[in-house]
């Protein structure tokens, strides 16, 4: 038995130690916001925050989460007000749509962490895939997400 | 005047509307977390039994004014889920604000004769064919909204209009709403198809408007295939013979069986999977496993071996797939001639989603889950594997985690089906991504060899173009490859608007056994990477310009000419780059549409190439979405740009050697160029694709600019395999 909290929430969860935390969010929490794209920490599609902080939960033991803050992309806002998902509609960044959440989380983080990032920034942290090639646009949004947090701040 | 929905009879209680969405968070308390009701928080893009009352299949009016329209064609990532819609709602004039999108029943329309005309996705042909029918939708529903108020005031329908999701009649000052109408309308059987709007008289077509799924696809709630959760739901995981065509001679299931959350090992001729109650513990169980594979006759198959046996081909005269002049003999009497040869490998597609499917198998019907571009065929092959009549068989579109062809191809269905019969429940199949990209299926490989010739003054004389490559349709429709020539091969090859008088393209059909599939704009993708280079060696040898030497060539084609030229001005071709930097152009008329596209790049002395810009511009005739276009564009430069770099599938012992990202690189943030598309539209009554023509002119641009940055021209593909190093 696993005691995770997740969004705000304490769930037990009777699971292996070492399953990968985003199968026990997907499987046993059905919060499927957060994607399966690798399996190996290359692509980012299962990014969500642990502590604040960005993990790719695909290569976390669920255990090691525990007693620890688990955001997803669920949890983010409760109806697409963080300023990242204003800029990502703004910007009209999803294609498919499938990496979106794990940048987005990636993009929240950053921004946690500088609140006005340069491209050289932008460019050392948003490591995620995006096949479609959203790129630009998604940093365009993140430079926008940044301004929209500080007039909220 | 609801639709026959398939969700809500599959799922007693369950309807979309009805459920009241899980309340997980709120409390703050303690949950117990497995198998939750999540199918509650469901709200899936498949075809649902929406309020209202439908007007023709295409679209619903509900009481308060959401119009619901269908889509028939997939998203993954074009924007045809917001697309198709406009072309509606141009017509019928209904608030924007107030449309709704949902994917169409293929269930619906195999049962009443094709109702939705096509649900196949690719050829960057959503728009291109479906626009006609879809915008007479719209009128001929705007028009029996129009004659339901008229009769219901009793004034003529020609003295009303529509506007806004309204009915109005100035003169005696009524007014509805269409969803007051809606009922009435639905029973109003007109005299005559209204006619359609044409370009220049658009209001919507044209103009950029944000996409209908992206709020979904920002906060986690869009449903992927592989998102679905139906009660009582288990998960597979399967293992495929690495060697296509390979079997599975034994396995012992032991191991598996006696983890924990296992429910079943399920043998197939050529693969083992897993059924347990997350997806985890049935990968985890799989790795337990040992199969026994007999890999057949391919099991020593390589790349390399099946290089040498292409390029070995070229040597022979092809068959002949277009002919004029006398090229060889022209060749002979050139000033100069120049010969190269040039190779393209296997590319896999690399969607983000990992192939998957959720299949239900009960006593009178069967439901499927899944993102695919043709739920037509999906429906028919979960027909086929259950042995159930069409009828019965329900497919629920979802969310496409990316196509590019990929998801055209249903064996991944087939596989779901065939592993949900042995299984008392509904069964989500997934592969993993080494799984994905080893059981996939390749943009072919093609080796070349090109030789022209020119004359004096540098014009090109004669121009011999030799392929040998695989054909997609040999497998597909063998009668469309007739005298051994597969015109899907040849794009850009034949029918180029190139004016080389004296011309031999010549095709040799090759076969492997590595299953190839339309990936992302097809044969263009590796003709381009073959001629459009050549074109530029052509062009040095000469000593000229390789934008005016093209246009030189062009001088039948003016629309293409304006394309090109745009691209050159654009890019400030003409301004001279230090040694190391370079700026490469190339073009393609493809999907009936024309791009031409300037990369410039810097190569650093070690060999490393940043691209720094990629100029695209584009003549697709007209528009829906504008700004849907320059995002496909820019989509297609960082799809194009991950092949010229890394892309290749390397065969070794028959089978794809590598199956994960960190093998399969592909572009990120930092090495994204900065990115500009121009439109440069001809209008009239052109309309070209958009989701594929960027996608093959990139890589020779790239690959042409490293030539003007450092002289050094590439041939062979990918750049991570050349040295390109320089002193
Ligand atoms: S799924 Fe975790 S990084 Fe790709
Ligand atoms: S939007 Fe499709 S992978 Fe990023």
């Amino acid at each position: 038995m696993i005691t995770l909290t997740v969004n705000g929430t304490r769930y037990e969860i009777e699971v292996e130690a070492d399953t990968p935390l985003l199968w026990v969010l997907r499987d046993h929490l059905a919060l499927t916001g957060t994607k399966f794209g690798c399996g190996m920490a290359q692509c980012g599609a299962c990014t969500i925050h642990l502590d604040g902080e960005p993990i790719r939960s695909c290569v976390i033991p669920a255990a090691a989460a525990a007693g620890r803050r688990i955001t997803t992309i669920e949890g983010l806002s409760d109806d697409r007000s963080h300023p990242v998902q204003k800029a990502w509609i703004e910007h009209d960044v999803p294609q498919c749509g499938y990496c979106q959440s794990g940048q987005i989380m990636t993009a929240a983080a950053l921004l946690e962490q500088k609140s006005d990032p340069s491209d050289a920034d932008i460019d050392a942290v948003m490591t995620n895939i995006c096949r479609c090639g959203t790129y630009q646009p998604m940093r365009a949004a993140i430079h926008r997400a940044a301004e929209l947090a500080r007039e909220v701040s | 005047m609801n639709t026959p929905s398939s969700l809500s009879s599959a799922l007693p209680g369950f309807t979309r509307r009805s459920f009241v969405k899980a309340t997980l968070s709120a409390t703050g308390g303690l949950a117990l977390g497995f198998h939750l009701p999540a199918i509650a928080a469901m709200d899936g893009p498949w075809a649902t039994d929406v309020e209202g009352a439908e007007i023709n299949a295409w679209l619903v009016i509900a009481p308060d004014d959401t119009v619901t329209i269908r889509v028939a064609q997939s998203d993954m990532g074009q924007g045809v889920f917001t697309a198709m819609p406009m072309l509606v709602a141009e017509e019928l004039e209904c608030d924007w604000q107030h449309v709704r999108a949902e994917y169409a029943s293929a269930n619906r329309s195999l049962r009443e004769d094709r109702i939705y005309q096509r649900m196949g996705t690719g050829g960057s042909n959503a728009v291109r064919i479906s626009r006609p029918y879809l915008q007479q939708a719209g009128a001929s529903a705007r028009e029996r909204l129009i004659a339901a108020a008229a009769s219901e005031w009793g004034v003529p329908a020609s003295e009303c209009r529509a506007s806004k999701s309204r009915v109005i009649h100035e003169a005696s000052g009524h007014s509805k709403r269409y969803g007051e109408l809606a009922a009435a309308a639905a029973g109003i059987t007109l005299d005559a198809e209204p006619e359609i709007r044409k370009p220049g008289e658009y209001q919507l077509l044209g103009t950029s408007l944000p996409r209908l799924d992206v709020p979904a696809k920002v906060d986690g709630s869009a449903v992927y295939g592989i998102d679905v959760r139906v009660p009582g739901m288990v998960y597979a995981a399967v293992a495929v013979c690495p060697v296509w065509e390979g079997r599975l001679q034994s396995v012992d299931a032991a191991p598996a069986r006696s983890m924990r959350g296992v429910k079943d090992v399920v043998t197939m001729d050529d693969a083992v999977a897993v059924v347990a109650d997350s997806y985890w513990r049935a990968k985890k169980a799989l790795e337990a496993l040992s199969p026994q594979w007999d890999f057949g006759e391919h099991a020593g198959a390589s790349s390399e071996a099946f290089k040498a046996r292409f390029l070995a081909a070229l040597d022979e005269k092809g068959t002949i797939a277009e002919e004029a002049g006398d090229a060889y003999g022209q060749l002979e009497n050139a000033a100069t001639v120049i010969e190269a040869d040039y190779s393209a490998p296997y590319l896999a597609h690399l969607a983000l989603e990992p192939v998957n499917c959720t299949v239900h198998i009960q006593r009178d019907r069967v439901d499927v889950w899944t993102g695919s571009q043709n739920p037509e065929s999906v429906l028919t092959v979960a027909a086929e594997e259950s042995g159930r009549p069409t009828e019965q068989v329900h497919v629920h579109s979802c969310h496409l985690g990316g196509g590019f062809g990929r998801r055209s191809r249903p064996d991944f269905v087939a596989r779901a089906v065939t592993i949900a019969r042995r299984v008392e429940a509904p069964v989500q199949v997934i592969y993993s991504r080494e799984e994905d990209t080893r059981t996939g299926h390749f943009r072919p490989m093609a080796e070349f060899r090109l030789r022209a010739g020119l004359d004096a003054e540098g014009k090109p004389a004669a121009l011999v173009n030799r392929s040998s490559t695989h054909s997609i349709l040999a497998g597909l429709r063998p009668e469309a490859v007739a005298n051994g020539i597969d015109q899907s091969s040849l794009s850009w090859l034949t029918n180029s608007p190139y004016a080389f008088a004296h011309r031999s393209i010549e095709h040799h059909l090759q076969r492997t056994h590595v299953p190839v599939w339309f990936w992302r704009a097809v044969g263009a993708t590796q003709n381009a990477f073959a001629l459009e280079s050549f074109l530029d060696e052509m062009a040095h040898a000469a000593g000229q310009c390789p934008w005016r030497f093209r246009r030189a060539l062009l001088a039948e084609r003016p629309d293409i000419i304006r394309v090109l030229d745009a691209a050159a001005e654009q890019a400030g071709w003409n301004t001279a780059l230090p040694r190391g930097q370079g700026r490469g152009i190339a073009l393609v008329e493809s999907f009936g549409s024309i791009c031409a596209q300037v990369a410039e790049v810097d190569v650093s002395q070690s060999g490393e190439v940043t691209v720094k810009r990629v100029v695209s511009t584009l003549d697709c005739g007209n528009t829906v979405n504008p700004q849907t276009i320059d995002e496909q564009v820019q989509s297609s430069v960082v799809y194009g740009l991950s092949a010229a770099f890394w892309g290749k599938v390397e065969i070794q012992d028959g089978r794809a050697r590598h199956g994960n990202f960190d093998r399969h690189r592909v572009l990120k943030m930092a090495e994204t160029p900065k990115m500009e598309t121009h439109l440069v539209l001809s209008g009239g009554d052109k309309w070209g694709g958009v989701g594929e023509p960027a996608v093959p002119p990139v890589v020779p641009a790239v690959c042409n600019a490293i030539f003007a940055a450092i002289g050094k021209r590439v041939r062979t593909l990918p750049l991570s395999d050349q040295d390109l190093s320089w002193s």
